[in-house]
């Protein structure tokens, strides 16, 4: 076989490689996330808040579906979204650390969260425009989901920043505790490389300065200051998690690992 | 109404939900929220999520002037014997469907 031929095949398939670990990428973001709000459900500090979390851990399961459920088909392997989510260990979980750090007190989650939102709803507006039907497509169906998070995740951070004291010790101490994993939401890498390339991937790196805007915005409502540049901890597109992701996918993948068969 | 003893638990909320277009705001519960835009997420986080609705109020509890139970003899009672305020002793033609 000439290598003429197999050229334009390997840069095929390495693209759809990409392809499926971007998806992946961001499926397990959502499932992370909406797994640890999940936790919250009958212990949040009322029933109003109760439902909040729950309904913005529903959003996040409902996209990790619908992008897992994608990301097996591109790999064309029979492992679908269940398989993907349930039947994966640690290293195979290529989620942002941020999303698996363990929700503290209502503070830390209210951080975690607005680190998060933000980040994700200048992805999923840029992926709005992705040459990828199909990401496109879920993307629009999420932004609305997101732009509500940003806005319930804001709201908390200006009452609890510009509250009382405690409130303003236990947010600042959240806020402390996530921002070293917002880097890694920047990160460029191979996959990004060639995924932006063809307009299928938004830079990540492209959107730090509006991110800092945005977030910049909230912090000096809330009278609390920016956060200073630290040394981000990154890993987790590769697979390299903190001990706390061992933890929730014994809980989360507990029956399906146990009964491999069970169906509602 | 006497007014609310101070409480460590933040101020309550009547919610009225709007179910469609033309219809009017219709009281579904209420929610406890620390201020107005608070009570909006709540009321929004709490009663429409099954597409309840497709606009809501909120209005502070304590805004709200009621009616007391114990004067319910001279505001209700007096309508009880005037059925003829009712539009029921009156033939509609046929072709009215919509009344």
């Amino acid at each position: 076989m000439s290598s003429n031929i197999s050229e334009p095949l390997d840069a095929e398939l390495a693209l759809r490689e990409a392809l499926f670990r971007y998806v992946l990428r961001l499926g397990d973001d959502s499932l992370i996330l909406g797994q640890r709000l999940g936790e919250w459900c009958g212990r949040a500090p009322m029933l109003e808040v109760d439902l909040a979390l729950a309904n913005l851990g529903l959003d996040l399961i409902g996209q990790a579906i619908h992008l897992l459920a994608y990301a097996g088909e591109i790999e064309g392997a029979g492992r679908d979204g269940d398989r993907l989510a349930f039947h994966r260990d640690v290293l195979d979980y290529s989620n942002c650390l941020l999303v698996e750090q363990p929700g503290g007190d209502f503070a830390r989650t209210i951080a975690r969260q607005f680190f998060f939102s933000h980040w994700q709803l200048l992805l999923f507006q840029g992926l709005c425009g992705s040459t990828d039907e199909t990401l496109a497509g879920i993307a629009k169906k999420a932004v609305k989901e997101v732009a509500y998070h940003v806005r319930f995740a804001s709201e908390w951070i200006v009452r609890l920043g510009d509250g009382t004291e405690e409130s303003r010790r236990r947010i600042l101490s959240g806020i402390d505790w996530c921002w070293r994993f917002v880097d890694e939401l920047f990160e460029t890498d191979a996959v990004t490389r060639q995924l932006v390339a063809t307009g299928v991937a938004v830079d990540p790196s492209g959107l730090r300065e509006a991110y800092d805007t945005a977030i910049g915005l909230v912090l000096d409502e809330a009278t609390l200051p920016r956060a200073a540049p630290r040394r981000g901890v990154v890993g987790g597109r590769q697979g390299r998690h903190s001990e706390h992701l061992g933890h929730l996918l014994a809980e989360m993948q507990f029956l399906p690992r146990a009964y491999p068969d069970a169906v509602w | 109404m006497s007014p609310r003893p101070a409480s460590r638990d933040w101020p309550l909320w009547e919610v009225f939900v709007r179910s469609r277009g033309g219809l009017a705001h219709k009281h579904v519960g209420s929610v406890h929220a620390a201020d107005a835009k608070m009570a909006v997420e709540a009321a929004r986080d709490v009663y429409t999520r099954r597409m309840e609705g497709i606009s809501f109020w909120v209005v502070p509890s304590a805004a709200i002037t009621a009616s007391d139970p114990a004067d319910s003899g001279p505001l209700f009672e007096p309508a009880e014997d005037k059925v003829y305020r009712h539009p029921t002793f009156y033939k509609i033609p046929d072709v009215i469907k919509h009344i």
